[in-house]
C-alpha cells in the first residue's frame, strides 16, 4: 500500500498502514504539513486554548506533540460563542500488548475532554484489523474488549463517552451514513488516497466510509438526535489524516460541517526515530504492562543516546539532543516546562550525564506506568460494559 | 496396580449402572475411536489430564468438539496464564494407572488418583449417553450422565460440571470461578525427570504469555498493597476514599513543616504549602476520583440492567 509521487527521489510514505520515513533518516514533518495541506499550530492557539478554558494546555500541546490541526481555529470560535462540538477518536484493536505510544492520542483525548467538558466517542476499529491483520472476528472482537480497558484506564468520563466496536454498532443510522458517504468517493479516489491495487479484496475498498462517518452527529441518534449541527473534533496521529481528508471533502455535499482535526507526530521507538516500533520487538518500546524493573532496564539498555562516547568528550560537545531518545521521552512526559529546559540546558551543554537523565525518566515513565496499572486493574468487564451501551448521556456538555 | 477393567466393570454392575459395552482394537485416539463406536448415538468423549506449576493433575473431560482453551481454563482455576500443561506420559500409568491414549474420568477409581481433579463437560448432560474407556483402550462404555454422577459419589467424588467454553474474565472483583476444583495437595513423584520435562513443555506455548505474567508476579510485592485497595468494593467505598485522600494530604503537610522551612519561609510556609498540595495532589486526586465515578456508574448501570419491572 505504498503512495509513491510523481517525484523523482523516494518519499517518506505516511498513511493509515504504512509510515516510513525516507531511507535512513526521520520523518520530515513540515514537508509532511505540505503535502497533506494541514496546518501548523501555533503559540498563539495554544495560548488562545489556555485561556479558553482557564487549564494550564496539555503538556503535548506545549511541547508540539500535537503539531498540525484542520479547523482548530472554527472550532475554538464556535466554543467562544457558547456553541459546543464532540470529540471522536479510536483505536485498531491489532494487538493487545500496549504501549506508551498508543495511549498517546487518548491522554490527549482524556485532557481535552476534561478542559472542554464535551463528550467523546470512541470508535473500535475491530473489522479493520480483521480485514487489514486477517484476524477472525472473535479474536477481533476479544481485542477490542480488552484494548477499551486500557482505554478506558486513561481516565476517561463514562457519563460523557461512548466506546463502540464496529462490530457491535454498524447498523441503522451508522449504515445510512456509510452509504452516503460512500456514494461519493469514487473507485479512484480512493485508489488515490488509499494506495488500493486491483489485487485488493473489496473488504478493504468498502472500508473507508467506516471511519469516516463517527464525525458526523447523526451517525450516533441516541446521543445527538436534533444536533446535526453539532461540530466534530478528532485528535489522531498525523498518519490518519488520508481518511480525514476524504471525510472532510464529502461533508459539505451531504450537508455536513467538515470535522476538525488536532494531529501528532509519531511517538519515537527507543532506539531512535529511525528505529521502527513493532509489536514483535518488546525492547523498542515501554508496555503498560512493563514492571518497574523492566521500564528502568530497557531505556539504560535500548533507549538510544545522544551522549558522546566518553565522559570528557560528552563534557566538552554536549549531548545531540536532536537524535537522544531519553531527553525527546522526556519532552512527552515531563510536565514540569523549568526541569525539562534545565535538563535541556545542563544536558546539551555536556554538564548532565545521560545515566541522569535516563534515571530521570525512569522515575517518570514508571510513574505513569503505575498509575495506568491501578486504573486498569479497576475496569472491570461490567465497566466495559457501561461504557459501551448505547445510552444517553444526559450531562455531556455539563 | 490399578483396577482392572473387568473389575471396573463388575463395580458398574453393583451400583446399578446401566451402561453398554463394545470391544474395539485398541485406539489412542477420538478420531479412531469414532471409528467404532461413532455412529451409535450419544456423544464422544476426550480427555485431558493436566497438570499445573505446583504438581497437581487434573482430567478435563469433554465432549470431542466442546472447545477445551487451556490458557484459559488456567486463569479461571486461579492459576494464572500458562498454569496448565499436558501431564507428562509417565504420571498417566503412575497416577491414573492407565495407558496412553486411555484418560478417563473412570480411573479416578484408583487410590493412587485420589488427589486429581476432575471437571467435566457440561456439554454431557445434553447427550443421551456418552462413550468413556473403562480403563483400557480396547472398549468403549456408554454412561449417562446419572450413571456416571452415582459412580462418582460411590468413590466419594463430587461430579463438577462446567461450561468449558465459556470465557468469563478473572480480575479483582471476579475471582477465578473454578478455583475451587484445585486439589489440596499436590501429588508427589518419585522421579525428578518431571521437572525437566516441566521445563521443556514451558519454553512452548508460553512464551509471550508466559514471559509477561512472570513479569507480573516479580513486581507483584512492591504493589500488592495497593492492589488489595483497588477492589470495587473498596473502591466505592467513601468512607475509605475519605481516609486514603486526608492520609496523603496529611502526609505532604508534615513532610514540608521543617524547622528548615519555618525559618525560610516564616508566614509565607503557609501559603507555599497550599500551592504545593495542589500541584503535587491534584493529578492523583483527579484519577483517584474518576475512578470512583466510573465505577459508581458501573454499579448503578449493572443494578438498572438487572431491574425487576415494577410491580403494578
Amino acid at each position: 500500500m505504498e503512495i509513491k509521487e510523481n517525484g523523482e527521489e523516494e518519499q517518506q510514505i505516511v498513511n493509515p498502514w504504512k509510515v516510513e520515513a525516507k531511507e535512513g533518516g526521520k520523518i520530515d514533518y513540515d514537508k509532511l504539513i505540505d503535502q497533506f495541506g494541514c496546518q501548523r499550530i501555533d503559540q498563539s492557539l495554544v495560548d488562545r486554548v489556555r485561556r479558553l478554558t482557564s487549564h494550564t494546555p496539555h503538556v503535548f500541546l506545549r511541547r508540539d506533540v500535537f503539531f498540525a490541526h484542520r479547523d482548530f481555529n472554527e472550532i475554538l470560535d464556535a466554543y467562544e460563542r457558547g456553541e459546543k462540538f464532540y470529540l471522536y477518536t479510536g483505536r485498531g484493536p491489532s494487538s493487545e500488548a500496549l504501549h506508551l505510544g498508543h495511549l498517546i492520542p487518548f491522554m490527549f483525548t482524556k485532557y481535552l475532554q476534561d478542559a472542554f467538558k464535551v463528550p467523546l466517542v470512541i470508535q473500535l476499529t475491530d473489522d479493520e484489523k480483521c480485514i487489514w491483520k486477517n484476524l477472525t472476528v472473535e479474536e477481533s472482537q476479544r481485542l477490542a474488549r480488552e484494548n477499551a480497558k486500557d482505554i478506558i484506564a486513561c481516565g476517561f468520563d463514562v457519563t460523557r463517552t461512548f466506546i463502540f466496536s464496529d462490530f457491535d454498532y454498524v447498523g441503522g443510522a451508522f449504515y445510512k451514513n456509510m452509504v452516503k458517504v460512500g456514494k461519493c468517493v469514487t473507485y479512484n479516489k480512493v485508489v488515490g488516497i488509499f494506495g488500493f491495487t486491483g489485487e485488493d479484496h473489496i473488504g478493504k475498498v468498502s472500508f473507508p466510509p467506516v471511519q469516516a462517518v463517527p464525525s458526523f452527529p447523526s451517525s450516533f441518534p441516541h446521543l445527538f438526535s436534533g444536533q446535526d449541527n453539532l461540530r466534530c473534533l478528532i485528535p489522531c496521529a498525523i498518519d490518519q489524516d488520508p481518511y480525514f481528508r476524504m471525510t472532510r471533502d464529502v461533508a459539505p455535499r451531504i450537508g455536513y460541517h467538515k470535522p476538525a482535526l488536532i494531529e501528532s507526530l509519531f511517538f519515537p521507538a527507543l532506539q531512535g526515530e529511525t528505529g521502527k516500533m513493532s509489536a514483535s520487538d518488546p525492547n523498542s518500546a515501554i508496555y503498560v504492562t512493563d514492571s518497574a524493573k523492566d521500564i528502568k532496564s530497557k531505556i539504560n539498555k535500548f533507549a538510544f543516546s545522544g551522549g558522546q562516547d566518553t565522559i570528557e568528550k560528552h563534557r566538552e560537545l554536549g549531548a545531540n539532543l536532536e537524535v537522544d531518545i531519553p531527553y525527546k521521552y522526556l519532552k512527552f512526559f515531563l510536565d514540569d516546562d523549568i526541569e525539562l529546559a534545565y535538563i535541556g540546558k545542563e544536558y546539551g551543554a555536556g554538564r548532565m550525564l545521560t545515566g541522569e537523565v535516563k534515571q530521570r525518566l525512569i522515575q517518570v515513565l514508571t510513574e505513569i506506568v503505575e498509575r495506568h496499572r491501578r486504573a486498569r486493574a479497576a475496569v472491570t468487564d461490567e465497566m466495559v460494559d457501561a461504557f459501551m451501551a448505547v445510552r444517553p448521556l444526559p450531562n455531556m456538555f455539563n | 496396580m490399578g483396577l482392572s477393567k473387568e473389575h471396573l466393570l463388575a463395580r458398574l454392575k453393583e451400583l446399578q449402572i446401566d451402561f453398554s459395552q463394545y470391544d474395539h482394537p485398541v485406539v489412542l485416539t477420538v478420531e479412531a475411536q469414532a471409528k467404532y463406536v461413532g455412529h451409535l448415538g450419544g456423544g464422544l468423549s476426550k480427555n485431558l489430564f493436566l497438570k499445573d506449576k505446583k504438581s497437581r493433575f487434573y482430567i478435563v473431560s469433554a465432549l470431542a468438539d466442546t472447545k477445551v482453551d487451556l490458557k484459559v481454563l488456567s486463569v479461571r482455576l486461579g492459576l494464572g496464564k500458562g498454569g496448565l500443561r499436558m501431564a507428562p506420559e509417565e504420571s498417566l500409568g503412575e497416577i491414573l494407572q492407565v495407558p496412553l491414549g486411555c484418560v478417563t474420568p473412570l480411573s479416578l477409581v484408583n487410590e493412587s488418583a485420589c488427589n486429581v481433579s476432575l471437571l467435566l463437560d457440561q456439554k454431557f448432560k445434553s447427550q443421551e449417553f456418552c462413550f468413556f474407556h473403562p480403563l483400557s483402550n480396547d472398549m468403549s462404555i456408554s454412561l449417562t450422565t446419572n450413571g456416571l454422577d452415582k459412580f462418582l459419589k460411590s468413590i466419594k467424588r463430587d461430579p463438577s460440571y462446567v461450561d468449558l467454553e465459556a470465557n468469563p474474565s478473572v480480575g479483582k472483583d471476579q475471582p477465578p470461578d473454578l478455583a475451587s476444583l484445585v486439589p489440596s495437595s499436590s501429588v508427589v513423584l518419585a522421579d525428578p525427570p518431571e521437572t525437566a520435562a516441566s521445563s521443556k513443555d514451558c519454553t512452548e506455548n508460553t512464551v509471550s504469555v508466559g514471559n509477561k505474567s512472570t513479569k507480573m508476579s516479580t513486581s507483584k510485592p512492591s504493589i500488592n498493597a495497593k492492589k488489595a485497595q483497588d477492589k470495587p468494593a473498596n473502591i466505592t467505598d467513601v468512607g475509605k476514599m475519605v481516609d486514603d485522600l486526608l492520609d496523603s494530604t496529611s502526609l505532604l503537610v508534615l513532610k514540608e513543616i521543617t524547622e528548615e522551612n519555618i525559618k525560610e519561609h516564616g508566614e509565607e510556609l503557609g501559603e507555599l504549602l497550599s500551592k504545593k498540595i495542589k500541584n503535587q495532589l491534584a493529578a492523583e486526586l483527579h484519577n483517584t476520583i474518576m475512578i470512583f465515578k466510573n465505577t459508581a456508574y458501573t454499579e448503578g448501570f449493572h443494578a438498572g440492567m438487572h431491574c425487576h419491572p415494577k410491580r403494578s
